[in-house]
């Protein structure tokens, strides 16, 4: 189901939890809210799931106008942070909670349920754990039972609260591409709060970079990457490094000595730059910023950390073809591209600089 | 320094030292009590339980604490859902209320109800008028009880549900449950081992309890005297044997709720008993 958020703000006290948040799901899709901690992903999703007032603004789910509808009304599924499993009741029992207190009319019989328990068990791929106790589970375990729990109801929505925070990383990846498998299968709206951006990229068909109670930027992960629009969501998507500068007639030279200057389209005036790592390209050269670091990525390419002039670090790679790097060995440093935002938050892309506009 | 890197002989010491305190201070006298309610064999002790007023006096302290036990856990366990699952106005104030009996001598809490429903009580006209006896019967006993022991329930299950969070009762809230559902489903199942400990000890509380009773009792034999009321009145006349028969038996009663406690935590296999 659809879900529309407008407008909408809560605050505790003085600080502003959401201060004017507005996004739109579609059907269907898989929506991560990604941000730092405190940016107020974890309380619009408690807003949505009817577990915290809206003070301001309109939530429609399906809709339906959500403002006084009760949590236990909405028929949202929630996955919480740390499972928030029953202790007291076994795996079976907690699948089975959303169905048992079902009005007497609506109340499936003994054997439905059970039997409705046992296909969510195979769905979620742990039936063996009907009959386990949440504190005999491990963390993948108990997400699953989560999960499952959440889906008896058959919601129309799924929350997910930072549902891979207590899985190691290895779970996690296999978790996530599971997870991403079972919602398109299922079709369910989901919403995903993390503060991990691999793990919002790898899963969401778009992703909403939420900033102090505010929805930054809402898009899908490659465009995010591509076309950051705040300083915030460059630098806090991607791997980018800030870099300050100064633009003048519209070239970007930058405080730090040692790199070359960038053609931009801004006005005249300070301005920061995110180099992406792939933008930074070091070449063997007799002096200039020393290599300190160099790994091999996945990819079998070089991943290289580069001192500066000052003392700075900055993420580079190494020039494809090249050599392998040397550790302590001097570079020039080429830059193929970057974002630039203008102090009054003009953006531009940058590019490197043609002889011919050098004035 | 760490309690592992104590030399032994200084564990030992202080274990020994403990427990030599706790035989002459706790153990000692209760087992004086039995030695001295046996003293001259088990009839005259069950002698002079079966005379009318001890009965009369062990019939009253069942009764007062039948009716305050089971108020005070209604009360105890709605004061601690309260303060641990509900964010409100005059929380942090019934924090502190619910811990006042401990703070206040009983005796002063026995003069209030005194004071509000006695003869020269602000209610005390007007409960006169209308024929109703609260003062010196069973109403105070039973309020007086009520004040004393209020914390027991809510101490022993407040830490605990503090700990637990509200995660359980919000999750069952997203699958449809309604309050009602949520607290028997939920909540209540995930203390019962606490709120259990805490009913035994504020039993055995209302039945031992003596300053605020004293106060509001009048001591009337047969009538509005409990069990301890009646121990100090035997021993007051010199019938020793009689006053610590009913002691030992007052006493076992309440080891015998402390034993059930014992038992409730080992067969919980949690550490629920945090109020004492």
């Amino acid at each position: 189901m659809s879900v529309i958020v407008e407008g909408l703000a809560r605050r505790f006290g003085t600080t502003a939890a959401l201060d004017g948040v507005s996004l739109a799901v579609r059907e269907g899709e898989f929506v991560a809210l990604l941000g730092p901690s405190g940016s107020g992903k974890t309380t619009l999703l408690r807003v949505l799931a009817g577990l915290e007032p809206q003070e301001e603004g309109r939530v429609e789910i399906a809709g339906q106008e959500m403002a006084g509808v009760p949590a236990r009304e909405r028929g949202i599924g929630v996955v919480f942070q740390n499972y928030a499993l029953f202790r007291h009741m076994n795996v079976f029992d907690n699948i089975a909670f959303g169905l048992s207190v079902l009005p007497r009319a609506r109340r499936p019989r003994r054997a439905e349920m059970a039997e409705r328990v046992r296909e969510l068990l195979r769905l979620t791929q742990i039936p063996e754990l009907e009959r386990r106790w949440p504190d005999q589970l491990s963390g993948g375990e108990r997400q699953r039972v989560a999960l499952a729990r959440a889906l008896a109801i058959h919601p129309k929505l799924l929350l997910l609260d930072e549902p891979f925070g207590a899985l190691d990383a290895l779970v996690r990846r296999e978790v996530r591409r599971w997870l991403r498998g079972l919602h398109d299968r299922l079709g369910i709206t989901t919403l995903l709060v993390t503060h991990d951006q691999e793990e919002a990229m790898e899963l969401a068909d778009r992703v909403a970079v939420m900033e102090r109670g505010r929805i930054a930027q809402f898009d899908t992960p490659a465009a995010l990457l591509a076309g950051p629009t705040t300083p915030f969501v460059a630098g806090f998507v991607g791997e980018a490094a800030r870099l300050e500068g100064r633009v003048a007639g519209g070239v970007l030279r930058f405080v730090q000595p040692g790199l070359p200057p960038l053609a931009v389209a801004l006005p005249d005036g300070p301005a920061s730059a995110f180099l992406h790592p792939r933008d930074v390209v070091a070449h063997p050269a007799p002096e200039g910023p020393l290599i300190r670091l160099a790994r091999a990525t996945a990819e079998g390419t070089a991943r290289l950390v580069v001192e500066l002039a000052d003392g700075a670090t900055l993420d580079a790679v190494a020039e494809p073809q090249g050599e392998w790097p040397q550790r302590q060995a001097a570079c020039r440093l080429e830059i193929t591209g970057a974002q630039v935002f203008a102090a009054n938050g003009a953006r531009g892309a940058a590019a490197p600089l043609r002889l011919a506009e050098v004035r | 320094m760490n309690a592992a890197e104590d030399p032994r002989w200084l564990r030992a010491l202080v274990a020994a030292l403990a427990l030599l305190v706790g035989l002459l201070l706790l153990a000692l006298p209760l087992a004086a009590v039995f030695t001295e309610a046996l003293r001259r064999g088990w009839e005259v002790a069950l002698e002079a339980i079966l005379e009318p007023d001890s009965l009369a006096a062990i019939r009253l302290t069942l009764l007062v604490a039948a009716i305050s036990v089971p108020l005070n856990t209604v009360g105890g366990l709605a004061a601690a859902w309260c303060i641990a699952k509900h964010d409100f106005p005059g929380r942090r104030l019934l924090v502190v209320l619910v811990e006042l009996p401990f703070s206040v001598s009983p005796v002063i809490s026995g003069l209030v109800f005194v004071l509000i429903f006695g003869l020269q009580g602000w209610l005390g006209p007007w409960l006169q008028a209308r024929h109703i006896q609260v003062i010196f019967a069973l109403p105070a006993l039973v309020l007086a009880t009520l004040f004393v022991t209020f914390p027991f329930v809510a101490r022993t299950v407040l830490p605990l549900m503090q700990e637990q969070g509200r995660a359980e009762e919000e999750a069952a809230a997203t699958l449809g449950a309604d309050g009602w559902q949520i607290f028997r489903r939920v909540t209540l199942p995930n203390i019962r081992w606490a709120l259990l400990a805490g009913v035994l000890l504020c039993n055995a509380r209302a039945m031992g309890e003596f300053g605020a009773v004293s106060v509001v009792s009048g001591h009337i034999r047969g009538q509005t005297n409990t069990m301890p009321l009646h121990v100090e009145i035997l021993y007051n006349e010199y019938q020793f044997a009689g006053a610590f028969a009913v002691a030992a038996l007052l006493a076992l009663l309440g080891l015998v709720t402390l034993a059930a406690k014992s038992v409730l935590e080992r067969w919980s296999g949690r550490a629920v008993g945090e109020a004492g």
